[in-house]
């Protein structure tokens, strides 16, 4: 039985589905500068510098960056062009910018800093129609609408506001469709209650929300480690997930879950130089010491630098 | 060998000229005549909608520096994603505009015939002709970075390269001549980005 599994998976590896890949994305999350890792949208635990944690995102081989400076909008300070320059240096796939974007200048002046998307969360609260100038210019292709969901005092789950610290009236399912009017190409949906807990995706409300627009949906908020994507991706047809903090406490982790995933689902992107298809994990999703005959014939096999 | 990107005032230019950089050919993103006649390789970035763009085209004359150096002078251009696009007669994005009209097609909206999202985002795999010098370099490394709601429906021809979404197919790169453009954003696709990039430009030196 193992060792079918085993050959299910290695027989994905080598027959790559041709159809549009499941993205799994990592969102950063910026303050002040500095990486943090975020608990409830209230506490905040540094990580380290954004560079850094960009390009071993990239060699890990993400499908996807998302950096949030989650200090700008609340300080009322324009986007950090000259971070987001030092980032984008060593990003080779996409990367999407949020946080303090008010303007169509904005944008433009993050696209020749190395964002080739943006995230708008609290500016479209404010004024919706900034999207629909955005795109006139830029496309719907180059804008993510970022919601902040929450459950409120009767259990009802409800867009937050992040800047007076309210849930609004609109409910989530008629917001997302404002969005979709005024010409949002994706939606990133943020539940908020999960954020930090490693509880796992909300399937529930996720399943409830996914069918209401007709453009792409990315869910964050929860994941733990990669069980915590094959349970979204077996029950929902949800095409792109996040995660920010779970990243940045293991060695190799985008790797192992896409490792992981690609053993269930033909739609994932295994491009990475080494896969750990074959690799055993530990309890906690780590890599596990190879046995020692293992590692002894690992002596006698060349490994080819790849060159580009 | 000297690759001017074109700066019209749209598009990711810098991550375009970035990945690039990091194979250490000699790039500049301009918009200045001078330039643009001076380099053996042009690059029209994408990013933006359609209008926008061939307005920001002519706005900066680009649009009759370009048809000189690509049409008469004969220089090589790739054109990524919108770059590419503005190569057709016309495009249905937000009305009904022209384009540079260098190869015979039009840009129309994709219309998924079953559940499947627009605008088409993600890596999809491209089937590719194996001759063409886009490709000589990638091997099996077919993965690339789609971002966008309308697609370049020309004739077969012209096509180099193709991805399927649900059950469409889309256009991922056309080829005329010395007329260039991908779908899809190479400088955003990773290691088979590169080598695109890295075939493409050893292929012409």
């Amino acid at each position: 039985m193992l060792v079918l599994s085993f050959l299910k998976g290695l027989l994905r590896l080598l027959n790559d589905a041709i159809m549009l890949k499941k993205r799994i994305i990592a969102t950063l999350i910026i303050r002040e500068g500095v990486v943090v890792q975020s608990i409830g949208f209230n506490k905040y635990l540094p990580v380290g510098k954004p560079q850094i944690a960009v390009e071993f995102l990239n060699n890990w081989g993400i499908d996807e960056i998302v950096l949030l400076d989650i200090s700008a909008t609340k300080s009322n300070l324009r986007p950090d062009f000259d971070l987001v320059k030092k980032i984008a240096k060593k990003c080779f796939v996409p990367l999407a910018v949020g946080g303090g974007i008010k303007t169509v200048n904005d944008v433009r002046l993050l696209t020749q800093s190395g964002a080739d998307k943006v995230v708008l969360n609290s500016v479209c609260i404010q004024n919706v129609s900034i999207i629909n100038e955005i795109a006139a210019s830029f496309g719907n292709q180059c804008i993510i609408a970022s919601v902040d969901l929450k459950m409120d005092s009767n259990n009802i789950i409800g867009v937050y506001d992040y800047i007076s610290k309210s849930i609004m009236e609109l409910p989530p399912i008629e917001y997302m469709k404002l969005l979709e009017k005024n010409g949002v190409g994706e939606i990133l949906l943020n539940f908020v209650d999960r954020d930090g807990q490693y509880n796992g995706f909300d399937i529930e409300a996720i399943n409830s929300l996914k069918d209401c627009v007709s453009i792409p949906i990315i869910v964050q908020g929860g994941a733990k480690d990669y069980c915590s994507f094959v349970d979204l991706f077996k029950n929902t047809n949800i095409d792109a997930a996040a995660a920010s903090n779970f990243y940045h406490f293991s060695e190799h982790s985008v790797i192992i879950t896409k490792a992981q995933l690609k053993q269930l689902f033909d739609s994932i992107r295994v491009e990475t130089f080494s896969t750990y298809i074959q690799n055993k994990l530990d309890t906690r999703s780590r890599l596990s010491k190879k046995m020692d005959f293992e590692l002894e014939n690992l002596l006698y096999i060349k490994v080819e630098k790849e060159i580009i | 060998m000297k690759i001017a990107i074109i700066d019209y005032n749209l598009g990711n230019t810098y991550s375009v000229a970035n990945a690039i950089k990091y194979l250490g050919y000699d790039v500049e993103i301009s918009s200045d005549e001078k330039k643009i006649k001076n380099a053996d390789l042009l690059i029209l970035p994408g990013v933006g909608a359609f209008e926008e763009a061939i307005k920001n085209l002519q706005l900066l004359n680009l649009n009759n520096i370009l048809d000189e150096e690509v049409i008469v002078n004969k220089k090589k251009i790739l054109g990524i994603c919108v770059g590419m696009q503005l190569f057709a007669k016309t495009s249905d994005e937000k009305g009904n505009h022209k384009g540079l009209g260098w190869i015979d097609g039009n840009v129309k909206k994709i219309i998924p015939n079953n559940l499947d999202k627009v605008p088409h985002v993600g890596w999809n795999n491209i089937n590719y002709e194996k001759t063409s010098i886009l490709f000589s370099r990638i091997g099996d490394m077919n993965n690339f970075y789609f971002d966008h709601g309308f697609h370049f429906d020309c004739e077969d021809k012209y096509k180099s390269s193709f991805c399927k979404y649900g059950d469409i197919k889309i256009t991922s790169s056309v080829e005329k001549e010395n007329i260039f453009g991908v779908q899809f954003h190479p400088e955003k696709s990773q290691n088979a980005g590169l080598k695109l990039f890295k075939g493409f430009i050893e292929a012409i030196k």
